[in-house]
């Protein structure tokens, strides 16, 4: 079936801009993106959208769509009525390139601040040898296709862009957490988290959790898990006892 | 348009929007509905506390238990103990309230509902809080969250308190066991969904075995972790109905001490 549609998508050069009304045809089985396209191909030959995989896989169209983090790719046009009006914007987080293209590298200059996975000394590569239950839980964070939809949703950086330079964001808590949690790892990782990359700044309001497009439980399973573990080394007097009478390192025990 | 570069200050800038957002949802329904429920349980929870009729054979009334005062009617002492004497005149509920409301005020869910109902930050996603600076959790007063497992510890034996408070509505007026009214259902029902929210706590999951990391060299807590692990996945829906069921307990128990209402027996 097919009617037409009413877009309003940001148009402008960096930040500035407006958003820019559009009349369009839908057919049926479409995505916002598809529409998108379709605006390219008829209306607004340079309107710039990034993207790839049209799987939902690729982590690049992320836009948001009226006010909502979501993949372009993803986000059916038969979950809108017809004669809604359907506002595309570019995430708000970030920088804007052009239109609805922004400029993500604050993730990846965060991501480059984390110390890598760091194995004992005595463990050669290949000799490593896992049981699934152990490595289990940061198999969830790799199902992350880095949309950057958790970092742009989350209001310590959203609503204060101040606090960017103290705060990774939830995408790399949990990739701390993911680290922290592995049994190979011998990394101090609870004070980095606390310290270096805002941990504290969290105050589990669930908004990664809530947009994040492969339902990673980015709060309940990586975020408060490591706040407690930040509990274990910095704030609970019967852990710190605990490994001053029994001399195990409260951080990478059992 | 001119080309920007890397470099232009433009280019640093995000998108100019001037609304607060572009949500077309009513995005606040739940901040609205949280307040109000969060709100009226802290206003009867006040109410509560200051009233006398908590007791009447056999139930103590959630609120006020463990009745630990020589005030508490005989029936209402925790294994007929009062370890606070004569001196004590203020209502018994005040000196047990501090576990329940701080495991709650700093549960983890708790905290997420009122800080997006309460404090507004955010009311809720991609909505912009009215807040000028925001330093979450990393210093005082909030930094005190982090005190959560030790409220756990304590809300085990609250937990255990209400159980046994169950246990002995089976009783009836003259003591003897074989009693059970709408009111033994009703404190055996509130009993188990405490103790459910209690183990389905997030510190309670790290503490089973969430801070390991080698889950297989302890299969006993790796066991206990998948256990708690499941239950923790409805920690947000036990918070809401256990937070109900010990608001209808307690009212029950003081309507029926105050003789409002008289206690359905079964047998
Ligand atoms: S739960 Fe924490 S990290 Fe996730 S969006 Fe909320 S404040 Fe940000
Ligand atoms: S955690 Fe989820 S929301 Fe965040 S970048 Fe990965 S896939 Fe996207
Ligand atoms: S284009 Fe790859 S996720 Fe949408
Ligand atoms: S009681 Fe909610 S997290 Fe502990």
């Amino acid at each position: 079936m097919t009617y037409k549609a009413k877009f309003r998508v940001w148009r402008g050069e960096g930040g500035e801009g407006r958003l820019e009304d559009f009349t369009v045809e839908v057919n049926e089985g479409e995505v916002v993106l598809d529409i998108i396209h379709r605006l390219q191909a008829t209306q607004a030959p340079d309107l710039a959208v990034r993207w790839n995989c049209k799987a939902g896989k690729c982590g690049s169209c992320s836009v948001e769509i009226n006010g909502k983090p979501r993949l372009g790719c993803m986000t059916r046009m038969s979950t809108f009525a017809e004669d809604e009006v359907i506002t595309v914007t570019p995430m708000r987080t970030f920088p804007v390139i052009k239109d609805l293209v922004t400029d993500v590298s604050f993730n990846y200059e965060k991501a480059l601040q984390i110390p890598s996975f760091t194995p004992p000394k005595d463990v050669k590569p290949g000799e490593y040898r896992m049981k699934q239950i152990d490595v289990e839980r940061s198999q969830e964070f790799r199902k992350c296709i880095e949309c950057f939809m958790c970092n742009n949703v989350c209001h310590v950086i959203r609503d204060h862009d101040e606090n960017k330079p103290k705060f990774a964001g939830p995408r790399f808590l949990m990739r701390i957490a993911e680290l922290d949690m592995h049994p190979y790892d011998v990394a101090d990782r609870k004070d980095l988290a606390q310290e270096e990359h805002g941990l504290g700044y969290c105050n589990i309001t669930k908004c990664c959790t809530e947009v994040c497009p492969e339902h990673i439980k980015i709060t309940d399973n990586a975020l408060i898990p490591m706040k407690e573990r930040v509990v274990d080394r910095k704030y609970d007097p019967l852990v710190w006892l605990g490994s001053k009478i029994f001399k195990r390192s409260s951080s990478k025990t059992g | 348009m001119s080309q920007t570069t890397t470099d232009s200050p433009v280019r640093r800038q995000r998108a100019q929007l001037k609304v607060r957002t572009l949500r077309t949802d009513r995005w606040w329904l739940a901040p609205a509905l949280t307040f109000v429920a969060l709100a009226s349980f802290i206003v009867y929870g006040f109410w509560a506390i200051f009233d006398s009729s908590y007791f009447v054979e056999p139930y103590v009334a959630p609120f006020s238990s463990p009745c630990l005062a020589t005030s508490c009617p005989e029936g209402a002492r925790f294994l007929g103990f009062a370890p606070f004497g004569d001196w004590f005149t203020l209502p018994p509920g005040i000196l047990i309230l501090g576990l329940p409301a701080g495991f709650r005020l700093t549960c983890y869910y708790y905290r997420k509902s009122y800080y997006r109902s309460f404090w507004l930050s955010p009311p809720a996603c991609a909505v912009s809080e009215p807040h000028k600076k925001y330093s979450g959790e990393t210093r005082f007063p909030l930094i005190i969250q982090n005190i959560h497992r030790y409220f756990f510890y304590g809300a085990i034996v609250i937990g255990a308190v209400l159980s046994y408070d169950a246990v002995i509505a089976f009783r009836n007026h003259e003591g003897e066991w074989g009693h059970m009214g709408l009111g033994t259902l009703i404190l055996v029902v509130n009993a188990v969904l405490i103790v459910l929210y209690t183990l389905s706590c997030h510190s309670c999951r790290h503490i089973t075995a969430g801070r390991l990391n080698h889950f297989s060299r302890h299969p006993l807590r790796y066991k206990a972790w998948t256990w708690v692990s499941k239950l923790n996945a409805k920690h947000q829906q036990l918070a809401w109905v256990s937070m109900f069921s010990v608001m209808i307990a307690d009212l029950y128990v003081r309507l029926v001490a105050k003789g409002v209402i008289t206690d359905l027996q079964f047998f």
